[in-house]
């Protein structure tokens, strides 16, 4: 096994405040890797180093041997890593199809006078675009709203819409931020499927989540955090018996007791 | 999935141009039927002009989300750089036109470049320093450019047939003025203006563009490097206006400093700002309504600049999208 993803005493401090700290991992290629951890644990801002979005205050970050210090987050997508957002980013001005396609932008032509004059090649290469972005909406289970506005759909498919767009990178490694925050079981249940199937595409899929039912059922590893730093690692099963991390999220072994004491 | 409806992805296409523009063209065809005289025509190219550089300008206000308060620097630039490549290197004035618009480019790419990487306004404070500066070298180069009084400039001359304004033509057995050969062409550019314009945000490039508008993260996340993009539609648009004035200069023979001035870049925001930003039509509309506006306040001159203030702010209020998107929405909604 090889690590895809390595992450080495990472640091992230906001005045004093050290929302990560000294913080070491690895995601090997082709798991599914889950983070959780309670409310402010520092999971967002974990992946806010890692995609670029903030620069880390000390250690470092590796994708594929190679470092990520001090790359923009356009740099990410060419290198294979590609995220969704706990916060919705779709592009409302857009079609839910463009905001696809959007995801293959890297792959495209976009020379300034191809464009202007709109030339064969790009338009070939354009509708292909579109019916592959289309086929990856279908497999994101939102393929009904292919011909509709991004404003025109309702929160539970914009969040697949993300994953969709994410997926049009053809990344080597997906970043999910709490794709199941807002919906309901059934939608969850779906959103397990199409999680499983992207990891069966051979996409090494990182997780944040704060549904534990989702996380325990699909994920090949889980990182629980605490006050920015790591709490526990393990499978599923060890996490579930990990007496430090029931501590983290019941405040204590016996919340009952200490609710009447 | 179970709940997915299946579909046929080969029949995703892209939704179609040809209706806009059609209508665009037969528009513009019909209009001379309604000019009675050469000053409908003046009226009308001067709409022309000005609404290609408000489609060009919407690139980059409506989609890229920069405002850019200097743009009447770029007509000015076209319209005297062109005018004193014909007048004092001997160059005709197509290619003249071709070589200010390169020159306006590299000027746009050089005031862009440090500035459109940073977030945030600052792009409308150089262009704003821009068009200050612009107005003050071809008010005080008078050696150059004729200073206040002006600059004439040659006439337009194509395979040696020159268009002028005063002339008369034999089209198809047809004598046509010359005014009627300049609303032709005018009509034309604008033509040409939109269609480039459509292609380029059907294209994965105005994707990006749009998509800065919509939410920049999500456009970087997908690995469009925003910076770079606000740079090229920056210097698109500046191309547009630069094309505009040469051609605005052309008709007129005759141009000022004027051209330059902050006034003219205020007007053409408010037209993208009130026909409606990230409407290629609407700001065609909205360049017809602000030329038309003073032919009914003939004598109140001075308050154009109010004008134009209170326009901006009564849009801002009551319509934010502008006037085409805005009206466009309200009919799809009483529609079935």
């Amino acid at each position: 096994m090889t690590a895809l993803l390595s992450v080495d005493q990472l640091g992230k401090e906001f005045g004093g405040v050290h929302a990560v700290e000294d913080l070491s991992f690895q995601v090997e290629k082709g798991r599914i890797h889950s983070i959780i951890g309670p409310n402010g644990a520092g999971k967002t801002t974990l992946f806010n180093l890692i995609t670029g979005l903030y620069q880390p205050s000390s250690g470092s970050v590796h994708l594929n041997g190679r470092s990520l210090a001090g790359h923009q987050p356009h740099e990410l997508a060419p290198l294979g890593m590609c995220r969704t957002f706990q916060n919705l980013q779709i592009c409302m001005n857009m079609t839910a199809l463009e905001n696809v396609m959007l995801g293959r932008h890297r792959h495209l032509k976009q020379g300034t006078f191809t464009s202007l004059f709109k030339l064969p090649a790009l338009r070939r290469a354009d509708q292909q675009c579109r019916e592959e972005c289309a086929e990856l909406m279908e497999f994101v289970g939102c393929g009904q709203y292919v011909q509709h506005h991004a404003s025109a759909m309702p929160y539970g498919a914009l969040k697949r819409l993300e994953i969709a767009r994410a997926l049009a990178s053809s990344p080597d490694i997906l970043l999910l931020d709490e794709p199941a925050a807002g919906l309901n079981r059934n939608e969850t249940d779906a959103l397990r499927d199409v999680i499983r199937r992207i990891a069966d595409r051979g996409i090494t899929v990182v997780l944040v989540e704060h549904d534990m039912k989702l996380v325990m059922s699909i994920s090949d590893q889980v990182l629980v955090l605490c006050y920015g730093r790591k709490l526990a690692e393990g499978t599923p099963e060890e996490i579930r018996a990990n007496p430090d991390v029931i501590d983290a999220y019941l405040g204590n072994r016996n919340p009952r007791e200490e609710a009447t004491a | 999935m179970s709940e997915a409806i299946p579909h046929r992805p080969s029949r995703v296409r892209a939704p179609a141009k040809w209706p806009g523009l059609l209508a665009l063209a037969v528009v513009l065809l019909a209009l001379p039927l309604f000019a009675g005289n050469d000053y409908h025509y003046d009226l009308m190219i001067k709409i022309a002009l000005t609404a290609a550089v408000a489609v060009g300008l919407n690139l980059l206000v409506g989609y890229a989300g920069q405002i850019s308060l200097g743009h009447a620097a770029f007509y000015a630039a076209g319209a005297y750089g062109s005018a004193l490549l014909v007048q004092n290197h001997g160059i005709t004035p197509v290619p003249a036109m071709l070589l200010a618009a390169a020159g306006v480019a590299v000027l746009a790419w050089l005031v862009g470049k440090p500035i459109l990487h940073l977030k945030g306004h600052y792009l409308s404070m150089a262009t704003l320093g821009l068009g200050v500066i612009a107005a003050i070298v071809l008010n005080n180069e008078d050696q150059l450019t004729g200073g206040p009084d002006g600059l004439p400039v040659a006439p337009l001359s194509v395979f040696g047939h020159e268009l002028s304004v005063f002339g008369s033509y034999d089209l198809f057995g047809l004598t046509i003025t010359g005014t009627q050969v300049w609303y032709g062409i005018a009509a034309g550019f604008l033509f040409l203006s939109v269609l480039f314009a459509l292609n380029l945000i059907d294209s994965p490039l105005g994707r990006a563009l749009r998509a800065l508008h919509g939410s920049e993260i999500a456009a970087q996340v997908a690995g469009v490097d925003t910076g770079k993009f606000k740079l090229r539609v920056f210097v698109i648009s500046a191309v547009y206006a630069s094309l505009a004035g040469s051609l605005y200069g052309y008709y007129g023979g005759f141009i000022t400093p004027n051209i330059a001035s902050f006034t003219h870049s205020i007007e053409l925001i408010t037209i993208v700002v009130l026909g409606g930003m990230a409407s290629t039509y609407g700001v065609i509309l909205g360049a017809a309504i602000l030329l038309l506006i003073p032919q009914f306040l003939t004598g109140f001159q001075e308050l154009e600049m109010v004008l134009f203030g209170a326009i901006l702010m009564a849009v801002m209020i009551f319509m934010p999208r502008g006037l085409v998107p805005t009206l466009a929405r309200r009919f799809q909604k009483e529609a079935p």
